[in-house]
């Protein structure tokens, strides 16, 4: 039964870990703030999940499970959120940057002394 | 195995530390800073600090770090570079030199084993009923120390507000963003804060007994409040507000009233009555943890922009 625990939690934590190098793989090589934000997110969520789901076996009690779940859904909630607003601000200072350019293209000639 | 870690931690650190000053950008470095203050975090863990692993993250790393990111912010974006003075740099780089090879000679000088009052701590323990060994240290052992570290924090504060354009430090802090919050940023606070706010009671419920406290469950406490405002679901409140400034007195002057206190009913400067020492423990810190509160958050949110207009 212990044997059987610790090969679940072996394989599962192995396929996190798998998962977390992914999103760091992507977060280092994919271009572009947004997509690399998209595979930090994304894998990072699933890698913590399934850690979670790996280290419920060795959990000393059904508190000590909860709170490993509770963990796990508050990351996810706030990893979500941030993620959002982080990309929110990436296209807000796009748009400033595009129109920015858009001004630099026709400058006014009083704009520049 | 754990060696291991160890050492790549070490090496992480060291890599992290140098990235925070080889950085050019302030506001990298500002985020590097915060990832170093994680793995120092984790660092604590391994020495099996726990306390102070949890103020390290909350305080050295979250809340440092949003204020250096928001001084970041009001500096200019292209800053007038200074001429570089040629004798400046290697002085500069002499004086750290001589500072990290002093302090590395110290490290290597300490007696083995080091000196340690652990072994008293554990024998005094059970008299003020605590389980926490360093909640007992803080607030008990060495309440005097703690005592002028809430007073010290409340002086940060009177510094920053000093900064105020209103000489009587009245009104509010400029908002963090001139534009409504983003939908995310309303729903994270709106989600995320009570629960954050349960899990702030609860260090400082389990402070007693277990890793937590007043100054953990505090920098948790103004990181909700925070994360409220940044949510527009609440508004940064007035700095006039009578209630609001006697909750940043609450802490160091209940603390010190018990102080005072103990010359009547223990005959010392800070006892604690006998009989009662958990009770009037468990009153100071969470007068201690309101007051922390409220004053990092103050320290975040910055100098009173002067009274509104009406």
């Amino acid at each position: 039964m212990s044997l059987l625990a610790s090969a679940f939690t072996l394989v599962f934590v192995a396929a996190g870990i798998g998962f977390f190098a992914a999103g760091t793989l992507g977060l280092v090589r994919l271009p572009g703030t947004l997509s690399r934000i998209h595979a930090l997110t994304k894998a990072d969520n699933v890698g913590l999940a399934l850690i979670v789901l790996g280290l419920l076996p060795q959990a000393a009690s059904v508190l000590d499970a909860a709170k490993m779940v509770a963990i796990w859904l508050l990351a996810q909630l706030a990893s979500g959120a941030v993620a959002q607003v982080m990309a929110e601000a990436v296209m807000a200072e796009a748009t400033l940057a595009e129109a920015k350019d858009a001004g630099d293209a026709a400058p006014p000639e009083e704009s520049r002394p | 195995m754990s060696l291991l870690f160890d050492a790549v931690l070490c090496l992480l650190l060291l890599a992290g530390a140098l990235g925070v000053v080889a950085t050019g950008a302030a506001r990298a470095a500002v985020i590097a800073f915060i990832g170093y203050g994680l793995l120092l975090g984790l660092a604590w863990v391994r020495l099996a600090a726990v306390d102070v692993a949890l103020t390290e993250i909350a305080i050295g790393s979250g809340i440092s770090g949003v204020v250096l990111l928001r001084c970041v912010r009001a500096l200019p974006a292209t800053p007038k570079a200074p001429a570089p003075n040629p004798l400046l740099r290697p002085l500069a780089a002499m004086v750290s030199i001589a500072i990290a090879v002093a302090l590395g000679a110290a490290v290597l000088a300490l007696p083995e084993p080091a000196p340690s009052r652990a072994a008293d701590v554990a024998t005094a323990l059970p008299a003020t009923d605590l389980g926490n060994p360093v909640t007992g240290v803080l607030l008990v052992f060495r309440a005097l120390d703690t005592l002028l570290e809430k007073v010290v924090l409340l002086l940060s504060l009177v510094g920053v507000w000093a900064l105020s354009r209103d000489p009587a430090c009245r009104g509010r802090p400029d908002p963090l963003s001139l534009e409504p919050a983003p939908a995310p940023s309303a729903f994270l606070a709106r989600v995320l804060a009570p629960v954050g706010v349960l899990v702030g009671l609860y260090l400082l419920w389990a402070g007693a007994d277990h890793p937590g406290g007043a100054f953990q469950s505090g920098a948790v406490l103004a990181a909700m409040g925070l994360l409220l405002v940044m949510g527009d679901q609440i508004r940064i409140p007035a700095t006039q507000n009578r209630g609001l400034r006697l909750m940043l007195l609450a802490g160091p002057f209940g603390f010190l009233a018990v102080g005072f206190a103990g010359w009547a009913t223990a005959g010392v400067f800070l006892g604690y009555p006998p009989g009662a020492e958990k009770a009037v423990i468990i009153a100071v810190e969470v007068a201690i943890t309101l007051s922390i509160a409220v004053t990092l958050g103050l320290i975040v949110l910055g100098p009173p922009a002067g009274e509104e207009r009406s």
